[in-house]
Protein backbone atom coordinates (compact mmCIF):
# COMPACT_ATOMS: atom_id res chain seq x y z
CA UNK A 1 0.00 0.00 0.00
CA UNK A 2 1.25 3.60 -0.71
CA UNK A 3 0.55 6.07 1.15
CA UNK A 4 -1.30 9.61 -0.75
CA UNK A 5 0.61 11.81 -2.59
CA UNK A 6 0.98 14.59 -0.76
CA UNK A 7 3.31 17.55 -0.90
CA UNK A 8 5.59 17.31 1.86
CA UNK A 9 5.16 19.91 4.51
CA UNK A 10 7.74 21.94 6.12
CA UNK A 11 7.83 21.09 10.06
CA UNK A 12 7.99 23.90 12.18
CA UNK A 13 10.74 24.17 14.68
CA UNK A 14 8.09 24.84 17.24
CA UNK A 15 5.61 21.73 16.87
CA UNK A 16 3.37 23.32 19.32
CA UNK A 17 2.85 26.43 21.04
CA UNK A 18 2.29 25.45 25.09
CA UNK A 19 -1.11 26.12 26.47
CA UNK A 20 0.49 27.88 29.68
CA UNK A 21 -3.14 27.93 31.21
CA UNK A 22 -3.54 24.30 31.16
CA UNK A 23 0.05 23.26 32.25
CA UNK A 24 -1.22 23.41 36.27
CA UNK A 25 -1.91 20.71 38.43
CA UNK A 26 -3.07 19.99 42.00
CA UNK A 27 -0.97 17.51 43.96
CA UNK A 28 -2.03 15.98 47.43
CA UNK A 29 0.68 14.40 49.15
CA UNK A 30 0.69 11.39 52.02
CA UNK A 31 -0.24 12.14 55.16
CA UNK A 32 -0.03 9.92 58.11
CA UNK A 33 -3.72 10.75 59.45
CA UNK A 34 -6.40 10.94 57.14
CA UNK A 35 -8.50 7.76 56.86
CA UNK A 36 -7.45 5.74 53.69
CA UNK A 37 -11.87 5.80 53.13
CA UNK A 38 -12.23 9.13 54.10
CA UNK A 39 -10.03 10.11 51.24
CA UNK A 40 -11.39 8.25 48.68
CA UNK A 41 -14.72 9.82 49.75
CA UNK A 42 -13.15 13.30 49.68
CA UNK A 43 -11.93 12.95 45.59
CA UNK A 44 -15.64 11.34 44.24
CA UNK A 45 -17.16 14.57 46.38
CA UNK A 46 -14.56 17.12 45.30
CA UNK A 47 -14.21 16.11 41.76
CA UNK A 48 -17.14 13.82 40.80
CA UNK A 49 -14.62 10.42 40.44
CA UNK A 50 -16.02 7.41 40.13
CA UNK A 51 -14.55 5.31 43.23
CA UNK A 52 -12.52 3.36 41.39
CA UNK A 53 -10.81 6.16 40.35
CA UNK A 54 -11.01 8.03 43.64
CA UNK A 55 -9.56 4.21 45.33
CA UNK A 56 -6.82 4.05 42.39
CA UNK A 57 -5.77 7.83 43.54
CA UNK A 58 -6.14 7.52 47.43
CA UNK A 59 -3.70 4.45 46.77
CA UNK A 60 -0.74 6.34 44.74
CA UNK A 61 -0.99 9.29 47.48
CA UNK A 62 -0.36 5.97 49.70
CA UNK A 63 2.28 4.15 48.22
CA UNK A 64 3.66 6.56 46.39
CA UNK A 65 3.99 9.70 48.42
CA UNK A 66 1.60 11.93 46.24
CA UNK A 67 -0.72 11.86 43.50
CA UNK A 68 -1.74 14.81 40.72
CA UNK A 69 -6.01 14.86 41.04
CA UNK A 70 -6.49 17.43 38.95
CA UNK A 71 -4.97 19.42 36.49
CA UNK A 72 -6.10 22.90 34.20
CA UNK A 73 -5.56 27.13 34.78
CA UNK A 74 -3.96 28.14 37.60
CA UNK A 75 -6.78 29.62 39.29
CA UNK A 76 -8.59 26.24 39.32
CA UNK A 77 -5.81 23.93 40.45
CA UNK A 78 -5.48 27.03 43.47
CA UNK A 79 -9.43 26.42 43.95
CA UNK A 80 -8.90 22.53 44.08
CA UNK A 81 -6.61 23.24 46.60
CA UNK A 82 -8.56 25.48 48.72
CA UNK A 83 -11.39 22.78 48.93
CA UNK A 84 -8.89 19.92 49.61
CA UNK A 85 -7.41 22.19 52.14
CA UNK A 86 -11.32 22.40 53.46
CA UNK A 87 -10.92 18.56 53.88
CA UNK A 88 -7.92 18.91 55.51
CA UNK A 89 -6.30 17.02 52.57
CA UNK A 90 -2.34 18.40 52.15
CA UNK A 91 -2.27 19.81 48.61
CA UNK A 92 -0.14 22.11 46.62
CA UNK A 93 -0.13 23.73 43.42
CA UNK A 94 2.47 23.07 40.87
CA UNK A 95 3.27 23.65 37.07
CA UNK A 96 4.92 19.78 36.10
CA UNK B 1 -17.92 3.26 72.48
CA UNK B 2 -19.90 5.70 70.22
CA UNK B 3 -20.59 5.07 66.33
CA UNK B 4 -22.22 6.15 63.65
CA UNK B 5 -24.89 3.90 61.82
CA UNK B 6 -27.08 4.62 59.06
CA UNK B 7 -31.08 4.65 59.40
CA UNK B 8 -32.95 5.70 56.18
CA UNK B 9 -31.14 8.64 54.96
CA UNK B 10 -30.09 10.00 58.63
CA UNK B 11 -26.32 9.08 59.85
CA UNK B 12 -27.20 8.64 63.69
CA UNK B 13 -24.69 8.23 66.86
CA UNK B 14 -26.39 7.61 70.34
CA UNK B 15 -23.32 9.30 72.74
CA UNK B 16 -22.36 7.91 75.86
CA UNK B 17 -21.82 10.91 78.15
CA UNK B 18 -18.01 9.20 77.97
CA UNK B 19 -17.82 9.98 74.66
CA UNK B 20 -19.51 13.32 74.06
CA UNK B 21 -17.23 14.94 76.84
CA UNK B 22 -14.36 13.59 75.16
CA UNK B 23 -15.45 14.71 71.55
CA UNK B 24 -16.67 18.18 72.87
CA UNK B 25 -13.23 18.59 74.76
CA UNK B 26 -11.38 17.82 71.38
CA UNK B 27 -13.31 20.25 69.63
CA UNK B 28 -13.42 22.98 72.02
CA UNK B 29 -9.70 22.77 71.94
CA UNK B 30 -9.89 22.65 67.91
CA UNK B 31 -11.83 25.97 67.85
CA UNK B 32 -9.56 27.92 70.62
CA UNK B 33 -6.63 27.22 68.87
CA UNK B 34 -8.77 28.81 65.50
CA UNK B 35 -10.24 31.39 67.46
CA UNK B 36 -7.10 33.36 68.01
CA UNK B 37 -4.42 34.56 65.18
CA UNK B 38 -3.09 31.91 63.50
CA UNK B 39 0.72 30.56 64.96
CA UNK B 40 2.71 29.72 62.38
CA UNK B 41 5.16 28.44 64.80
CA UNK B 42 2.22 25.47 65.52
CA UNK B 43 2.80 22.53 63.84
CA UNK B 44 -0.93 21.55 64.29
CA UNK B 45 -1.60 25.10 63.13
CA UNK B 46 0.63 24.47 59.82
CA UNK B 47 -0.72 20.97 59.42
CA UNK B 48 -4.40 22.42 59.13
CA UNK B 49 -2.86 25.27 57.22
CA UNK B 50 -1.24 23.34 54.29
CA UNK B 51 1.27 25.73 52.08
CA UNK B 52 -0.30 25.43 48.49
CA UNK B 53 3.31 26.78 47.17
CA UNK B 54 5.93 25.62 49.73
CA UNK B 55 8.92 26.44 47.25
CA UNK B 56 7.73 30.14 46.10
CA UNK B 57 6.58 32.23 49.26
CA UNK B 58 5.63 35.05 46.91
CA UNK B 59 3.05 33.10 45.60
CA UNK B 60 2.40 31.57 48.99
CA UNK B 61 1.74 34.67 50.63
CA UNK B 62 -1.04 35.50 47.56
CA UNK B 63 -2.85 32.35 48.10
CA UNK B 64 -2.93 32.91 51.87
CA UNK B 65 -4.03 36.38 51.15
CA UNK B 66 -6.94 34.97 49.34
CA UNK B 67 -7.83 31.94 51.48
CA UNK B 68 -6.73 31.57 54.80
CA UNK B 69 -9.63 34.37 56.19
CA UNK B 70 -12.41 32.00 54.50
CA UNK B 71 -11.01 28.87 55.40
CA UNK B 72 -10.42 29.75 59.05
CA UNK B 73 -13.87 30.85 59.72
CA UNK B 74 -15.17 27.93 57.90
CA UNK B 75 -12.79 25.29 60.41
CA UNK B 76 -14.09 27.48 63.17
CA UNK B 77 -17.76 27.15 62.14
CA UNK B 78 -17.60 23.66 61.13
CA UNK B 79 -16.30 23.36 64.97
CA UNK B 80 -19.17 25.70 66.49
CA UNK B 81 -21.49 24.06 64.72
CA UNK B 82 -20.32 20.12 65.94
CA UNK B 83 -20.25 21.59 69.65
CA UNK B 84 -23.58 22.78 69.34
CA UNK B 85 -24.92 19.04 67.52
CA UNK B 86 -23.52 17.57 70.81
CA UNK B 87 -25.11 20.30 73.20
CA UNK B 88 -28.75 19.34 71.59
CA UNK B 89 -28.47 15.87 71.75
CA UNK B 90 -28.16 15.69 75.39
CA UNK B 91 -24.56 17.83 76.30
CA UNK B 92 -23.12 15.96 78.86
CA UNK B 93 -25.20 13.35 79.68
CA UNK B 94 -24.67 12.19 76.08
CA UNK B 95 -27.66 11.40 73.81
CA UNK B 96 -28.26 10.89 69.74
CA UNK B 97 -26.96 13.01 67.27
CA UNK B 98 -28.73 12.97 63.87
CA UNK B 99 -26.89 14.15 60.63
CA UNK B 100 -28.07 14.22 57.18
CA UNK B 101 -25.45 14.31 54.18
CA UNK B 102 -24.78 17.82 54.80
CA UNK B 103 -24.01 17.32 58.52
CA UNK B 104 -22.28 14.26 58.05
CA UNK B 105 -19.91 16.05 55.37
CA UNK B 106 -19.67 19.13 58.39
CA UNK B 107 -19.04 16.52 60.99
CA UNK B 108 -16.39 14.56 58.59
CA UNK B 109 -14.16 17.88 58.18
CA UNK B 110 -14.46 18.98 61.92
CA UNK B 111 -13.31 15.31 63.20
CA UNK B 112 -10.56 15.26 60.38
CA UNK B 113 -9.11 18.84 61.84
CA UNK B 114 -9.27 17.81 65.36
CA UNK B 115 -7.55 14.56 64.46
CA UNK B 116 -4.89 16.40 62.25
CA UNK B 117 -4.16 19.24 65.57
CA UNK B 118 -4.03 15.99 67.75
CA UNK B 119 -2.06 13.54 65.62
CA UNK B 120 0.49 16.45 64.64
CA UNK B 121 0.99 16.71 68.95
CA UNK B 122 1.38 13.10 69.58
CA UNK B 123 3.96 13.02 66.35
CA UNK B 124 1.89 10.67 63.95
CA UNK B 125 4.01 9.40 61.21
CA UNK B 126 3.29 6.74 58.35
CA UNK B 127 4.50 3.87 60.22
CA UNK B 128 3.42 4.60 63.88
CA UNK B 129 0.76 1.70 64.86
CA UNK B 130 -1.17 3.73 67.53
CA UNK B 131 -2.24 0.57 69.40
CA UNK B 132 1.36 -0.36 70.27
CA UNK B 133 2.26 3.17 70.62
CA UNK B 134 -0.53 3.01 73.41
CA UNK B 135 0.79 -0.37 75.24
CA UNK B 136 4.47 1.46 74.93
CA UNK B 137 2.79 4.49 76.96
CA UNK B 138 0.66 2.70 79.11
CA UNK B 139 4.20 0.61 80.36
CA UNK B 140 5.46 3.55 80.90
CA UNK B 141 2.80 5.62 82.67
CA UNK B 142 -0.56 4.69 82.87
CA UNK B 143 -1.70 8.04 84.33
CA UNK B 144 0.19 9.84 81.25
CA UNK B 145 -1.19 12.93 79.46
CA UNK B 146 0.08 10.71 76.30
CA UNK B 147 -2.39 7.46 77.19
CA UNK B 148 -5.10 9.92 77.21
CA UNK B 149 -4.73 11.58 73.91
CA UNK B 150 -3.73 8.61 72.31
CA UNK B 151 -6.86 6.78 73.24
CA UNK B 152 -8.75 9.91 72.27
CA UNK B 153 -7.13 9.66 69.06
CA UNK B 154 -7.78 6.26 68.51
CA UNK B 155 -11.26 6.43 69.48
CA UNK B 156 -11.61 9.77 66.95
CA UNK B 157 -9.98 7.68 64.23
CA UNK B 158 -12.74 4.60 64.80
CA UNK B 159 -16.15 7.17 64.87
CA UNK B 160 -14.61 8.90 61.57
CA UNK B 161 -14.40 5.84 59.77
CA UNK B 162 -17.90 5.15 60.73
CA UNK B 163 -19.43 7.83 59.98
CA UNK B 164 -17.33 7.46 56.52
CA UNK B 165 -18.85 3.92 56.20
CA UNK B 166 -22.51 4.98 57.02
CA UNK B 167 -22.15 7.48 54.84
CA UNK B 168 -21.31 5.88 51.78
CA UNK B 169 -22.95 2.43 52.64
Amino acid sequence: MAAPQTVPVETPEVEEVPDLDRAWVTIVWNDPVNLMSYVTWVFQKLFGYSREKAEKLMLDVHHKGRAVVSSGPRERMEYDASRLHGYGLWATVDRP
Amino acid sequence: MTMFRRSGRTLVARFTSVDAQVLRQCVAELAALLSDRLDRDDPAVERLFPDAYPEDPDDEAEYRRFTEADLKTTKLDQAKTVLTDLLESGGQAGGEVHLDEAGADLWLRALTDVRLALGTRLGVHDDTDIQSELDDAVLRDPTSTRVGQLSVYAYLSLLQESLVGALTE
